[in-house]
């Protein structure tokens, strides 16, 4: 990390739907730079954390402090002029439009930018350079899209917004094996390029291959935090989230 | 009936049916952000051939200019109407909304009668004067083509807005996935209050493009408004193409029929298309399975 400056803190939130409380009291950082990574078993409140994080759930307790600035309780729309960008779950493309339409839309947030248009030209050439098949289906409509290709548009999607900090939930979901490593391949790309990263992960083993550190999260709270080669060798972690039984049993 | 009389009625339902297509455009446009059907969607149209005549005959403003006021001004109410009765609704409830714009149809209605009174008011003067146009027998008003061609710009401007402008692929993307839409930054709260602004603006056009032809009443809005929505339904709530092609059948099935049968039943039409659609293909003529609202 030649850059040590945070880029966010999330402090004691506490979180959920409605009067379900989800996350109690979860504390984590990212720095400049890094990818970090949330594994976890379903419920463990993974996704709240991510959609707390964009402002798509507001907090009930605790801070959200991004590049120095308290976001808590921020809007959505707010949150990508911010810098922040949410891959979410199931994607959320705009189906019947056409590809070239939804990755304009993800500027949407810089319209406003005085040098928009040829930042936007600069941004458009990025993406298709890292996602060439979306280059040869600009016209076609989004729905009409493999799941792998729905997946890296609305990945372009979301980088279309320059964001400072990308928000990955579950990109792998539903996809085939060699689907999913073309998706990991690309975001080390991305993380070679110097992009700021959070992931939640359902597949913690490809999750903690790709990330600098992550964070263990079970029934809403932290329960281990490490860099990914500390949780990858750690006993718990390969029993629990990584189905390594074997080892992990004659290793104790 | 002869072919002629036919033809004759053939003219007169495309009319009454571009009016619709106004009425059904605004519908679909409101439905398409908010997922509610706006029951004041009439009284725009009501206001619009209201504000036309007075800013016409009490201020002697010229046509052209007493025309636009009275669509700038309705599309104001439209505005406000919004931002002081469907946004303060947070949660966005569509039962609670559907009653607030029928409580906004009743409260519209009633000030306008205070305001202006019972009576019927005058009618405006024709956009072009000169006797009716007769083709092949059957005779064309003037103002028809008026109507026909204010229709037709108003569904190429909506087009062009939808396909060609950032703000209107926002509208489609705000009625295709709404937290979508709020992920890459549109204000969807504004995306609503703008659909609103369009529905009043398409209401006062056909309000006033019809008043040389029907002397403008506080409550003219409710049977067009029922027309309108029965058309949006028949359209199948989809896009502008689909909303026009409805208020067309609607305009053809109703002047066609009460040819054949009798004029008596020419109002009744509309509801039985209405409750016919629902009942046998609730997703509209051309509502297909497409997701998408605009």
């Amino acid at each position: 990390m030649t850059e040590a400056r945070e880029m966010l803190r999330v402090e004691k939130v506490s979180s959920g739907y409605g009067h379900v409380g989800v996350l109690e009291g979860v504390s984590i950082h990212v720095m400049h730079g890094e990818v970090v990574t949330l594994i976890g078993s379903n419920g463990a409140g993974k996704s709240t954390l991510l959609k707390t994080v964009a402002g798509v759930l507001s907090p009930t307790g605790g801070s959200v402090v991004f590049d120095g600035r308290d976001i808590s309780g921020i809007t959505p729309e707010k949150a990508v002029e911010a810098g922040l960008a949410l891959v979410p779950e199931g994607r959320r493309l705009f189906g019947s439009m056409s590809v070239g339409e939804n990755l304009e839309l993800g500027a949407y947030a810089r319209r406003r930018s005085r040098s928009f248009s040829s930042e936007f030209a600069e941004d458009l050439e990025i993406v298709h350079e890292l996602f060439p098949v979306l280059g040869e289906r600009v016209d076609q409509s989004a729905a009409t899209l493999s799941g792998g290709e729905q997946q890296m548009l609305a990945i372009a999607r979301a980088l279309m917004s320059r964001p400072r900090l990308l928000l990955l939930d579950e990109p792998s979901l539903g996809l085939a094996p060699k689907v999913i490593s073309e998706i990991f391949a690309i975001l080390d790309r991305l993380r070679s390029r110097g992009v700021t990263i959070l992931l939640v992960e359902q597949d913690a083993s490809v999750a903690l291959r790709h990330a600098d550190r992550g964070y263990v999260l079970r029934t809403g709270r932290v329960e281990l935090e490490g860099t990914a080669s500390e949780l990858l060798a750690n006993d718990d972690v390969r029993m629990i989230y990584l189905g390594s039984w074997k080892k992990s049993v004659s290793g104790t | 009936m002869t072919g002629k009389d036919l033809l004759q009625f053939i003219v007169a339902g495309l009319s009454s049916g571009a009016l619709y297509a106004l009425l059904a455009l605004g519908f679909t446009i409101v439905y398409a952000s908010t997922g509610v059907i706006n029951f004041a969607q009439g009284e725009f149209y009501m206001l619009g051939g209201m504000l036309g005549v007075l800013a016409f005959d009490s201020l002697g403003i010229p046509l052209v200019f007493a025309a636009l006021l009275a669509i700038l001004a309705t599309t104001a109410v439209g505005v406000l109407f919004e931002l002081l009765a469907i946004r303060p609704r947070k949660d966005g409830d569509p039962l609670a909304l559907i009653i607030i714009t029928v409580g906004g149809s009743i409260l519209i209605q009633s000030l306008t009668r205070h305001a202006v009174g019972g009576e019927e008011l005058a009618t405006l003067p024709s956009f072009s004067p000169g006797p009716s146009i007769g083709i092949a027998g059957v005779t064309i008003v003037r103002q028809s083509l008026w109507i026909w061609g204010i229709t037709a710009v108003a569904v190429v401007g909506l087009t062009l807005l939808y396909r060609r402008t950032r703000f209107g692929k926002a509208m489609r993307a705000c009625s295709i996935d709404r937290d979508g839409a709020r992920l890459v930054g549109i204000d969807t709260a504004r995306v609503v209050t703008a659909s609103f602004a369009l529905a009043a603006a398409l209401g006062a056009i056909a309000g006033v493009v019809i008043s040389p032809t029907v002397p403008p009443v506080f409550y003219s809005g409710a049977s067009i408004g029922l027309k309108g929505f029965a058309a949006a339904i028949l359209g199948g709530l989809g896009n502008p193409v689909a909303a026009v092609a409805g208020g067309l059948t609607l305009g053809l099935l109703e002047n066609i029929a009460s040819g054949f049968i009798s004029s008596t039943f020419k109002d009744g039409i509309a509801l039985v298309v209405l409750l016919g659609v629902l009942f046998v293909r609730p997703q509209g003529l051309f509502g297909g399975r497409s997701r998408e609202k605009v």
